[in-house]
């Protein structure tokens, strides 16, 4: 059996396959949780976590804030408008402040990529990547794992096409190492302008041909087009994208018959998703939803274990 | 004073001369060069096994004073030149308030005076406040003291502006420093756009930013005239066109920094913010093409771009943080590893580093001739050491550099005659 041994979960990078069946294998154990009646487990009790939320957000937030809770551990929200810098105090500095606070995880959201990493170099509590900026998702990523490998009993030799703005997506990223590393086959499939520089390097297949992207898919993870970052001149407008890029149950006639739809949401219907799509039998957007309170339980579980390891180590050696 | 350097391997590009013999400075300058010179009264330098060169020449350093002397000062950036091995340092003009007027430029000249350790030649601002709109009074700017002109920091987007900004410098014979980045290609980036970029979800800088703009002041220099210098080249394709513009015999020179051959975008994988500077860390293709022109001197010399900031501005998020790294100290021994790879002769490298800059800039340095001033700086290219942040003189320790272990370094650096730095350590005595 893989044991956990990272404080924090910065990305899937960097993760081992065994790591991320271990992680799998724990939210499937701990989804239970949240089906019975009294949906508490006493697993964290006395643990604090934080979630420090640079960038609104509703679903991760919450799905974060009740798999904390369904532990037993306390949690509790910070919503920073706008960059820390802006009051002049660094994020390091912030995130300190409430390390000194003695709170055992913190779960960041940050627009920034790589500031994650910066809080995990300085601070001895853990650090959750939430999504920070186009880098990373892992939770995501391992959610929407989670789900197909539910759905379809294994992810080995799965067809999965992602679908939308590569560019700016850390949805998209961060699915892709995981779905490689569990041995899927990726399809990254956009408008030229929204795929990035030299990803035909990443091992998936690429494409702007939307039926080539759908044919044969076994899953289709499909992206929110993200209206706040087309800079104006990625592509000319919401209209023609989804003239060209929304998946409409016309542009399924020819897909596999169980074909699973994904969404990390929140949806634009009619956007790149049609809402004929989204509610109808290829859709598992709610199992998703469902399946991240069970993917943050095991997370904060893992990590909470690394920190209470060096914590008893500590104590015998006193 | 004077002093006898014996016995070193004195390698002097400008007179073809790089041989084993001695070398005789007295009242400041260099007056006999030869074989089994005699001290005669003078101090005796053993120089075996060491190189004897003219003193270094950094034509691109930020000394952050005055505005931002948290950062740097004309005191500790010449220091931190001094320990480099080098004798002359080029300080960019975005300070605050900007080198774009007498006042700033004779403050610059009286403060390097009183640090008296290296030569200050002060860069003055092409524009006004280096706002792009109106051109500095040039022709003051020239006559006391400015040896170049340069907006580095903030490029020159108005084409119609740099055409008259070449028309008008060239008549007080002043090349222009270009940082050549076109602004909406830049805008938002900060690390080479590339493979690394894509995965760690940065945004990119694309190569062309930097060849499209290079190739505008190559059309304005053909159509105009003036001389451009373009600064810190990084990409392979502004190569070809400057390579392709020297063969053409148009008035273009350019530099590169140490990092842009020592370095690549990947190096960027931990989001450390000392890797983080403009223009970015690019490809191992360009890595390549970099060393290449450096050998057939389409890169006419290197200069480090100094660029100190605080560590707090360091630590933190990678989109955050500012542009630019330290390089006084560490360029020598990263220079020196072209030779020991056998990129360039260690001729060249002098040549790069020396003789090059000096001679694009019109300055009468850069040579160990006779009657000129005694600027030398003498290297052990074999030493090894390792590069330690809290070793510098520098305020500054954002260098990505730091913990690797260099081969060669400066062992003295002599200016007028004048020993500055010895065995690393900060002298002013003479």
């Amino acid at each position: 059996m893989t044991r956990w041994t990272r404080k924090d979960l910065l990305g899937l990078e960097e993760l081992s396959e065994k790591e991320i069946r271990l992680v799998l294998e724990t939210a499937r154990s701990f989804k239970e949780i949240s089906a019975r009646p009294i949906k508490k487990v006493p697993t964290l009790r006395g643990k604090t976590v934080v979630n420090l939320f640079f960038e609104p957000s509703t679903r991760t937030r919450v799905s974060f804030e009740l798999a904390a809770k369904r532990l037993s551990a306390d949690a509790m929200h910070i919503a920073v408008q706008g960059s820390s810098l802006a009051k002049g105090e660094t994020l390091k500095d912030m995130a300190r402040n409430i390390e000194a606070m003695k709170v055992d995880i913190l779960v960041m959201r940050h627009p920034s990529p790589g500031s994650c990493h910066l809080l995990a170099r300085s601070l001895k509590s853990s650090v959750v990547n939430a999504g920070d900026g186009s880098h990373e998702h892992p939770t995501q990523g391992l959610l929407d794992m989670m789900t197909i490998q539910e759905k379809k009993g294994k992810l080995e030799g799965l067809k999965v096409s992602i679908i939308g703005d590569i560019l700016h997506s850390r949805v998209a990223r961060s699915n892709l190492w995981g779905l490689l590393k569990l041995g899927a086959e990726v399809t990254l499939c956009g408008p030229k302008t929204l795929l990035p520089v030299e990803c035909g390097r990443l091992n998936a297949r690429t494409t702007c041909d939307l039926e080539e992207a759908i044919a044969g898919a076994d899953v289709l993870n499909i992206l929110r087009v993200q209206l706040e970052r087309q800079q104006g001149c990625l592509f000319p407008s919401i209209r023609e994208y989804a003239q060209k890029f929304c998946i409409t149950p016309e542009r399924l006639r020819k897909a596999k018959k169980d074909l699973l739809i994904l969404h990390p949401g929140p949806m634009n219907r009619g956007v790149e998703i049609a809402p004929e799509v989204a509610d109808g039998p290829y859709s598992v957007i709610l199992d998703q939803v469902t399946n991240g309170v069970a993917v943050r339980m095991a997370v904060l579980f893992l990590v909470s274990q690394v920190n209470r390891a060096k914590e008893e180590r500590d104590e015998v050696s006193v | 004073m004077k002093f006898l350097f014996k016995g070193g391997r004195v390698i002097d590009p400008k007179n073809k001369r790089d041989e084993r013999c001695d070398l005789l400075v007295e009242r400041g300058k260099i007056v006999q060069v030869g074989k089994h010179l005699s001290p005669n009264g003078s101090q005796v330098i053993d120089a075996d096994g060491l190189w004897v060169v003219p003193g270094l020449m950094d034509m691109h350093v930020h000394l952050r004073q005055p505005g931002r002397e948290d950062k740097e000062t004309i005191l500790t950036g010449s220091r931190a030149a001094a320990k480099g091995g080098f004798t002359s340092v080029l300080p960019m003009a975005n300070t605050d308030p900007v080198v774009d007027n007498r006042g700033a430029v004779e403050f610059l000249l009286s403060e390097a005076k009183r640090v008296g350790l290296v030569n200050v030649f002060p860069v003055a601002a092409v524009t006004k406040g280096l706002k792009g709109e109106e051109l500095s009074e040039i022709g003051e700017l020239a006559s006391v003291g400015c040896v170049a002109l340069s907006d580095d920091g903030k490029p020159i987007h108005n084409a119609k502006l740099m055409r008259h900004a070449l028309e008008y410098a060239a008549m007080f014979g002043l090349p222009i420093i270009a940082h050549e980045q076109d602004p909406s290609l830049f805008e938002g980036g900060v690390m080479h756009e590339g493979y690394t970029s894509t995965v760690l979800g940065l945004r990119g800088i694309p190569s062309v930013c930097e060849s499209i703009m290079v190739a505008r002041d190559i059309e304005l220099v053909k159509f105009v005239g003036g001389k451009v210098h373009f600064a810190h080249v990084s990409s392979e394709r502004s190569i070809e066109l400057i390579r392709e513009a020297k063969r053409q015999g148009l008035a273009v020179t350019c530099e590169t920094a140490p990092h842009y051959f020592s370095l690549t975008d990947k190096d960027i994988s931990c989001f450390d913010a000392n890797f983080k500077m403009n223009p970015p860390l690019r490809s191992e293709e360009d890595v390549e093409a970099v060393k290449k022109a450096l050998k057939d001197g389409t890169i006419d010399c290197i200069a480090t771009d100094h660029a100190p900031h605080t560590e707090q501005e360091k630590d933190t998020e990678f989109d955050a943080a500012p542009f630019g790294i330290i390089g006084l100290e560490s360029s020598l021994g990263l220079c020196l590893s072209l030779v020991h790879t056998g990129v360039l002769t260690p001729s060249e490298l002098v040549s790069r580093m020396s003789l090059a800059p000096a001679t694009l800039l019109g300055l009468p340095k850069g040579t160990l001739s006779i009657g000129m001033d005694a600027d030398i700086t003498v290297i052990d290219p074999d030493e090894t050491w390792t590069l330690r942040s809290e070793d510098f003189e520098s305020k500054s320790k954002n260098s990505p550099f730091v913990g690797r272990t260099l081969k060669g370094r400066a062992k003295i650096t002599m200016v007028s005659g004048r020993i500055v730095m010895k065995d690393g350590k900060i002298t002013k005595g003479d």
